[in-house]
C-alpha cells in the first residue's frame, strides 16, 4: 500500500513538473523546495491526489505534505 | 517579438473557422502559442508551411469571410532573432515520428526544450516518457547520447534541427521590452502596506467549504482587488499608443508567471473585474498551466491592460516592477510577513503585504496612484465582496 501511495504521489508530481528528475528526489526533504513548486503547483498537486486516490486534503493539512515520506504517511492515515 | 516559426496547422483549407478558433501553433521566444482567428468563414489557402520562420505581420493564411466575400489575412505572429526562412514554399511538414497531429500537442517540458535547442535536437521527434507522454530532459539526453558519433551509424542520426525557444531568446525579448520601457516611460513609484488578516481568514474559511478542485488561491484575491480598484482610477488601465493614452473598457490582467527553467511570462487573465472568484480561479489555473506547458493563445500574449506580479510566500518584502509597454502600470506584491501592527491603540501581530505601483507619469500622477493602492487595501478588507 505504501508503494502504491508513493507511486501516486510521484505521478502527481510528475504531472506538475514534467521536467523534474524524480528519481533523484530526496524522500526526506521538502519536495517543494527541491522542485521549486509555488502555491499554484501545490493546489494542482492536491487536486491530482484527490483525483487519483479520492482523498480530500484540507488546506490546514498542507504542512503535513512537505516531504515524499510525509505524504505517504499522511495519505495512509486518511484512507 | 519580431518573428515566429510555424509549427503546425490545426485547420486545413476548406475547413470552417469561427472567431476565436485556434488555427495554428507557432513557436516564439515566449514558447508555443496558439494562433486564433478573429473572423468567421472558410480557410481558403495556407500561405506558410510548418517549419518556416517568418517575421511579425506575415500573412499566414487567407480566410473567406462569411458575409463579405473578401479575403482576410489571418493573424500574424512574431519572435526575435529570425532564422532564415525554410526554402521551398510548399514543402509539406517533414514526416516526424510521434509528431503531434492536428489537435494534439507534444508536451515538452521547458527544461527539455532548452536542452534540445542547445543540443540541436528537435524535441517533437522524440518519444516522451514523462507524465502523459511529456518529453523530459532524460528523453533529450537519451536522444543526444544515441546521436553521438560511434554510438549509431551516422545515417541514423536525425538531422539537427534549428534551435527554437531557448533561454537566450527569452532574455532577449525581456531585454527589448524592459529597455524600451526604461527608455520611453517616465516611471513613478508608490508603496503601501496592507493588513491581510481579514482576507486570509476569510480565504481559509471559504476554502474549507469548497471542494478541492474549486479552492481559491490568495494571489487571485490580489488580482481581483486590483481589477476592481481600477474602476476608481481608470487611467492605470489601458495602453499608450503613439502620443496618447488609450483607456481600456475591459480589465485584462497580465499575470507574471515564473517559468521553472528560467525566465518569465505575463499572459492575460481576461475580464477579471466582471467575473466571480470561482470562475476566475478556473481560468487562472488553466492560464498558469498553459504558460508553463505551452499553449497560450495569441490574444493572451498581447492584450493585457495592466500587469500584476506577486512573489507569493517566498522572496522579498516588496517588488518594484518595470511597466511592460504599451501598458502604463504594474502592481507588485511582496511576500506576506508577520509584523507588529497597531489596531485601536494596541499592538498585535498581523500578516501584512507591501503593495507597490509603478506607473507611467505621462498618464497618471503619484496622487492618483496612491488613491489606487488605498482602494486595493479597502477592497481587501472586505474579501467577501470580491
Amino acid at each position: 500500500m505504501a508503494e502504491e501511495l508513493r507511486a501516486a504521489v510521484l505521478r502527481a508530481l510528475g504531472d506538475i513538473a514534467p521536467e523534474a528528475d524524480l528519481a533523484s528526489l530526496r524522500q526526506d526533504l521538502a519536495f517543494r523546495d527541491q522542485l521549486d513548486l509555488d502555491s499554484m503547483d501545490m493546489l494542482n498537486f492536491v487536486v491530482a491526489l484527490h483525483d487519483a486516490l479520492g482523498v480530500d486534503i484540507p488546506e490546514a493539512d498542507y504542512p503535513k505534505l512537505a516531504t515524499l515520506d510525509a505524504c505517504v504517511e499522511y495519505l495512509a492515515s486518511r484512507r | 517579438m519580431t518573428a515566429g516559426t510555424l509549427i503546425a496547422w490545426r485547420k486545413r483549407p476548406g475547413d470552417r473557422v469561427a472567431r476565436g478558433d485556434i488555427i495554428a501553433e507557432v513557436e516564439t521566444e515566449k514558447g508555443l502559442i496558439d494562433v486564433e482567428v478573429f473572423v468567421s468563414g472558410v480557410l481558403e489557402r495556407i500561405l506558410i508551411e510548418p517549419g518556416a520562420t517568418v517575421p511579425t505581420g506575415t500573412v499566414l493564411a487567407s480566410i473567406r469571410e462569411d458575409a463579405p466575400a473578401a479575403a482576410v489575412p489571418g493573424p500574424a505572429v512574431a519572435v526575435p532573432v529570425a532564422s532564415a526562412p525554410v526554402p521551398a514554399a510548399a514543402v509539406p511538414a517533414p514526416a516526424r515520428p510521434e509528431a503531434p497531429g492536428p489537435g494534439r500537442r507534444a508536451r515538452v517540458s521547458p527544461l527539455a526544450r532548452k536542452l534540445a535547442a542547445t543540443l540541436g535536437i528537435d524535441p517533437t521527434t522524440l518519444r516522451g516518457t514523462g507524465a502523459g507522454g511529456a518529453i523530459t530532459r532524460e528523453d533529450v539526453e537519451r536522444a543526444a547520447a544515441g546521436r553521438r558519433p560511434g554510438a549509431v551509424p551516422a545515417a541514423a542520426a536525425p538531422p539537427p534541427a534549428r534551435p527554437r525557444m531557448d533561454v537566450v531568446r527569452m532574455r532577449q525579448a525581456i531585454a527589448a521590452a524592459m529597455a524600451r520601457s526604461k527608455r520611453e516611460i517616465p516611471h513613478y513609484y508608490v508603496a503601501h502596506t496592507i493588513d491581510l488578516h481579514r482576507a486570509l481568514a476569510w480565504l481559509a474559511d471559504e476554502n474549507t467549504r469548497r471542494p478541492v478542485t474549486e479552492r481559491l488561491l490568495y494571489g487571485l484575491l490580489l488580482i481581483k482587488a486590483v481589477a476592481l480598484a481600477l474602476r476608481e482610477v481608470p487611467e492605470l488601465n489601458g495602453v499608450w499608443r503613439g502620443d496618447r493614452f488609450e483607456p481600456s473598457a475591459v480589465v485584462h490582467v497580465g499575470v507574471a508567471v515564473a517559468l521553472r527553467g528560467g525566465g518569465l511570462i505575463a499572459p492575460a487573465l481576461h475580464d477579471v473585474d466582471g467575473r466571480p472568484l470561482g470562475a476566475l480561479m478556473g481560468a487562472f489555473r488553466d492560464l498558469v498551466q498553459r504558460a508553463r506547458g505551452g499553449g497560450l493563445r495569441s490574444s493572451e500574449l498581447s492584450d493585457a491592460t495592466i500587469t500584476v506580479t506577486s512573489l507569493g510566500e517566498q522572496g522579498v518584502e516588496s517588488v518594484l516592477g518595470i511597466v511592460y509597454p504599451p501598458q502604463v502600470a504594474i502592481v507588485g506584491f511582496g511576500r506576506i510577513v508577520e509584523r507588529p501592527w497597531v489596531v485601536d491603540g494596541a499592538i498585535g501581530p498581523r500578516p501584512v503585504v507591501t503593495a507597490t505601483l509603478s506607473a507611467d507619469h505621462r498618464v497618471s500622477d503619484g496622487h492618483r496612484g496612491g488613491l489606487f493602492l488605498a482602494a486595493v487595501d479597502r477592497l481587501l478588507q472586505s474579501p467577501e465582496r470580491l
